[in-house]
């Protein structure tokens, strides 16, 4: 799949999951459970990726290197209720940091 | 508000540039996908050798919540034709939060259409500028970028683990990647990790506050 395909195609399947909304009767989605598992899908897919990107190498094999102590830069500034950008750049400042001066 | 989604679409135009995208199409994404969790993870699943079909995959099922928000705010606005088009895409975390959070009907109208099309504008234009220093910075890892990708997503996750349920399936679904990172393809852990909340939704609290 092409850079192209990958940016068209998920615009326009995040445009159509957003029109269902206005399209779609509710009593067909309104189930209890199913709107259990809907709110909580955000979590488990940022969950998983937190993970991956933290932990998971080249070929997936899991390491720990300069990614991880900038995670836990930013788990201490998300704590200590930083801002978004904030505990974003402190995350790289921390892993440029540790890689320059050879380590992870 | 303001500075949050600022914050937000500065980051998501650097780590996106820094995935391989061009900025053409870091654009594109902020103006056509407009959601910020699933644009951060396409850039993620891409930039960690993911594949197209699990970027997408990712990126659609993040986007689920949004059609969701749609069954509330389309009572809301009640709007028909080309309105109804625009207000779908307008349909995101911050627009129904402040719509929602209006008493009066006009009001709740007026606050999601303001917050909506003030977000897509910032969003957009930040995007761009991010775009532009992720492109001027070359070299994604010697920046840390791989590192702000992660922080990036546990800050979204953040707000997201007030209930125990969501804290329970974040562990369930952080634990799941673990596993299977080492032995599947890229972006693969994360689509099984949507299992933890089909598991917790159906277990979780919930579901047995309607059964008592």
């Amino acid at each position: 799949m092409s850079r192209w395909t990958i940016v068209l195609l998920a615009g326009t399947l995040g445009y159509l999951v957003k029109l269902a909304g206005y399209l779609v009767p509710t009593r067909l989605v309104a189930g209890r459970r199913t709107s259990n598992i809907v709110a909580l899908l955000p979590v488990a897919l940022l969950a998983a990726l937190t993970v991956v990107q933290t932990f998971a190498g080249r070929g997936g094999a899991l390491t720990v290197d300069a990614r991880a102590a900038g995670i836990g830069a930013a788990v201490v500034l998300l704590l200590l209720r930083a801002n978004f950008l904030v505990v974003v750049i402190a995350a790289a400042v921390v892993a440029a940091l540790l890689r320059a001066a050879g380590i992870g | 508000m303001g500075v949050a989604t600022g914050a937000y679409g500065l980051s998501f135009g650097a780590l996106s540039v820094a995935a391989g995208f061009s900025v053409l199409q870091t654009q594109v994404l902020s103006l056509l996908l407009f959601t910020g969790g699933s644009q951060f993870a396409v850039a993620g699943v891409i930039g960690a050798g993911g594949s197209g079909v699990s970027a997408v995959a990712t990126s659609t099922m993040l986007g689920v919540r949004n059609g969701l928000y749609g069954l509330e705010t389309s009572r809301m606005l009640q709007v028909r034709g080309w309105r109804r088009l625009v207000a779908a895409h307008l349909t995101i975390d911050e627009s129904t939060a402040v719509g929602m959070s209006q008493q009066h009907p006009d009001e709740r109208r007026l606050g999601f259409w303001t917050a909506g099309i003030a977000v897509f504008v910032l969003w957009n234009l930040m995007t761009l500028l991010g775009a532009g220093i992720g492109n001027a910075l070359g070299d994604p890892t010697r920046w840390g970028l791989d590192a702000a990708a992660a922080a990036a997503f546990i800050a979204l996750l953040w707000p997201r683990l007030r209930s125990r349920d969501a804290r329970a399936t974040g562990v369930l679904a952080g634990l799941i990647a673990l596993v299977l990172a080492p032995v599947t393809k890229p972006g693969v852990p994360v689509l099984v990790a949507v299992v933890a909340a089909v598991i917790v939704g159906l277990l979780g609290a919930g579901s047995r506050r309607k059964v008592a």
